[in-house]
């Protein structure tokens, strides 16, 4: 280091300090040759994210997918939320917490410990519906205790006032859809209520939101089809599903014909727990949990199935026998058929194959642990398949498959060309698409499409690890298909998952299941509009 | 007292190491909604639990994000520039090698990125971590670098005072 003479009084330092310069010219580049580095690198840079951002630009180009943007969540307008719509719930277990979660209620603990793990800013945001819980209906006095908890809750989501309407317990269905006081039902019953709830309720004029499976048996489904149609109800089946922002995305790329032509849709279910299995009725000390014959209602709660004794297990593991629901088909197939049938619009199915059995789970189930389905649509060209396993998670995902590309569809969308793809063989091999790794990724999260590049979003997208919860809220589905359903019971339009697209459903749910227990391949008669 | 030589190497890796930085930080910006949850999910070793509940807190989340990328342009732009050399070099070896500890390739330890190159016990992250270290013990700000302006500034405020 330099060393300059040192001055020795306060004046000559003053003086000194205005005469020679502080720092020679030489210190001066020294202390500066960081200056062209960080100048070369900053050009470099730029011109890194220029061509970054034209690869991506000319794939999502030549897809046509460059104007693709996220849809916003479209606000009721306030003209036709003045009415206050009283609600009824219909049997409340889990599914119900999550209803009425969607309508704007919480229990007390749920919001405590939900703003102690930061999570209650979402649901805070849900717009306020202008809805009132005013009734519960549950054969168990242990869960309507728990509904008329959240009911009675003043604390609602997007600044909803509690209304002065007290909430009613009801120890019947009949009674609370006699009641005038009730404008809409949502049922979450076990299945085989479903379609007899339904149409007691088309019948006294309630607008219904009802959980899947649509109905349990042929006759039920018909007659409810029937009454539905011939009521002024407004009738939606719970398939949240489809309200993810990404399926509008999905809507879009099929309609732009980027897959070319589908001819196979491979759907799964892939479990490997005794809860996924439906063995649910022990608590985490595997002690039974609650529950006897005299705080449930058993006889309301076989209904029309067969007379047996109070059973703990049938309570809690209604799904495994067949006498209340038809298993993987009505629980999990019924989310495939809505997710294929609300993109491609496929309807009932010309024919159906199940096969499958009782391979892991040998306990006094009816249903089957391993089950797979063939719908054939020779009309469309197209096969649908599903293929479900209660004893191994590997992730096999839904996979819409066309001639040039195939799309992954779960909570983000990953489409990969094919390698023998003809629209794509041009850009193939001039690399700039890889067939090996996806090429469009959209990540609802993000809000904006994007054509994937780096190895490392190529890697996250394909496991759809690219979601994140940084900017934006979460929006709960449930809310969405619920709020869908209110305005439409609103301003008498049709929602999404409506009459026709539940009798779509529970036809081809219930040929595969006719499949199944009659070994046999079935058919739909579309003019008797029978199972044959 | 350095030789020219040793001067000339050890500006070159405060450069070599502040532009690699510097470009981790900016590549995170320019990432719409980059999240460091992908990295922090795969979390094994000692760091797993405080991973988990970084991930498990929005709030907190979106802070580490903001905090690892402005971090890194931060620490990048220092060494660059030569400006608190040392102070930027300390944070980007410990930065780093709270990257190591995160996912340090010991036996047993599998993760399901694939890395870009072989690896037992000893990766890159590591020894850039330690590069740093070096960087620090051997201050290099002092002779090329905007620390001689501060240096300076210090030393006539210094004065002035007397």
């Amino acid at each position: 280091m330099e060393k300059e003479k040192e001055p020795t009084t306060n004046s000559e330092k003053k003086n000194d300090m205005a005469q020679k310069p502080i720092i020679k010219r030489r210190t001066l580049l020294k202390a500066l040759a960081g200056i062209p580095v960080l100048g070369v690198f900053t050009f470099e840079l730029f011109k890194k994210w220029t061509y970054d951002q034209e690869k991506k630009n000319m794939i999502l180009q030549e897809l046509g997918l460059d104007n693709i943007q996220a849809p916003a969540i479209i606000k009721s307008s306030s003209a036709t939320k003045n009415d206050l719509l009283r609600i009824g719930i219909i049997g409340f277990g889990s599914r119900a917490v999550s209803h009425a979660n969607g309508l704007g209620y919480m229990h007390p603990d749920d919001v405590e410990a939900r703003g102690k793990n930061d999570t209650l800013k979402d649901w805070f945001a849900q717009e306020d519906l202008n809805v009132a819980i005013t009734g519960i209906c549950d054969v168990y006095d242990l869960h309507a205790e728990n509904g008329l908890a959240i009911a009675r809750n003043e604390f609602r989501a997007g600044g909803g006032k509690p209304s002065d309407i007290p909430v009613k317990r009801y120890r019947t269905y009949q009674e609370m859809l006699d009641d005038k006081d009730i404008d809409a039902v949502m049922i979450a019953t076990p299945d085989h209520h479903h379609a007899p709830i339904t149409i007691a309720a088309a019948k006294a004029g309630k607008h219904v939101y009802c959980e899947k499976s649509p109905a349990h048996s042929e006759e039920q489904l018909y007659e409810m089809y029937d009454t539905v149609k011939n009521s002024k109800i407004v009738y939606q089946l719970g398939h949240q599903i489809p309200q993810s922002v990404i399926f509008q995305q999905a809507k879009d790329i099929i309609k732009k014909d980027i897959l070319g032509k589908i001819t196979l849709v491979e759907t799964t279910t892939n479990r490997n727990t005794s809860d996924g299995a439906w063995i649910r009725h022990l608590d985490k000390d595997g002690k039974p949990k609650p529950g006897d014959e005299k705080t449930i209602d058993w006889d309301q709660w076989l209904g029309h199935a067969p007379k047996v004794p109070f059973s703990i297990d049938r309570y809690y593991n209604w799904t495994k026998f067949f006498d209340y629901d038809i298993g993987l088909i009505g629980q999990l197939f019924t989310h495939e058929f809505d997710s294929v049938n609300q993109l491609l619009r496929i309807g009932i199915p010309k024919s159906a194959v199940s096969s499958g059995g009782i391979y892991y789970w040998k306990d006094n189930r009816d249903i089957p642990d391993l089950l797979h389905c063939v719908f054939e649509y020779p009309d469309r060209e197209l096969t649908l398949l599903y293929s479900a396993t209660l004893a191994n998670s590997r992730s096999r995902g839904r996979v819409f498959m066309g001639h040039d590309a195939s799309m992954e569809l779960g909570s983000a969308i990953s489409i990969t060309a094919d390698g023998d793809s003809t629209r794509y063989k041009k850009q193939i091999e001039a690399g700039l698409i890889d067939p090996s790794g996806p090429m469009i990724s959209f990540n609802p999260n993000s809000g904006k499409i994007d054509a994937v590049t780096s190895a490392t979003e190529k890697y996250y997208a394909a496991r759809g690890l690219t979601t994140t919860t940084i900017n934006g809220l979460q929006v709960d589905v449930t809310y969405l298909h619920i709020k869908e359903w209110i305005d439409c019971i609103r301003s008498g339009k049709t929602p999404s998952a409506s009459i026709e697209r539940a009798f779509e459903e529970g036809v081809a749910c219930l040929m595969a299941h006719k499949s199944y227990v009659e070994k046999r391949r079935t058919e739909w008669d579309p003019v008797n509009r029978k199972i044959v | 007292m350095y030789t020219p030589m040793q001067r000339y190497v050890l500006v070159a890796l405060r450069l070599l190491i502040g532009w690699h930085i510097l470009y981790e930080g900016f590549s995170k910006l320019l990432i719409p909604n980059w999240s460091s949850m992908g990295f922090l999910k795969e979390s094994k070793w000692i760091l797993t639990g405080f991973s988990d509940w970084i991930i498990s807190h929005a709030g907190i989340l979106n802070a580490v994000d903001f905090l690892n990328t402005w971090g890194l342009i931060a620490i990048g732009t220092g060494l660059i520039l030569g400006l608190f050399t040392r102070v930027a070099a300390i944070s980007g070896a410990i930065l780093l090698f709270i990257y190591y500890l995160n996912n340090p390739p010991l036996i047993g330890l599998e993760y399901s990125v694939p890395t870009e190159g072989s690896y037992l016990i000893v990766s890159k992250t590591l020894i850039e971590s330690i590069a740093l270290v070096a960087l620090a013990v051997f201050p290099s700000g002092s002779f090329a670098g905007l620390d001689i302006l501060v240096c300076r500034f210090r030393n006539r405020n210094n004065k002035m005072e007397e």
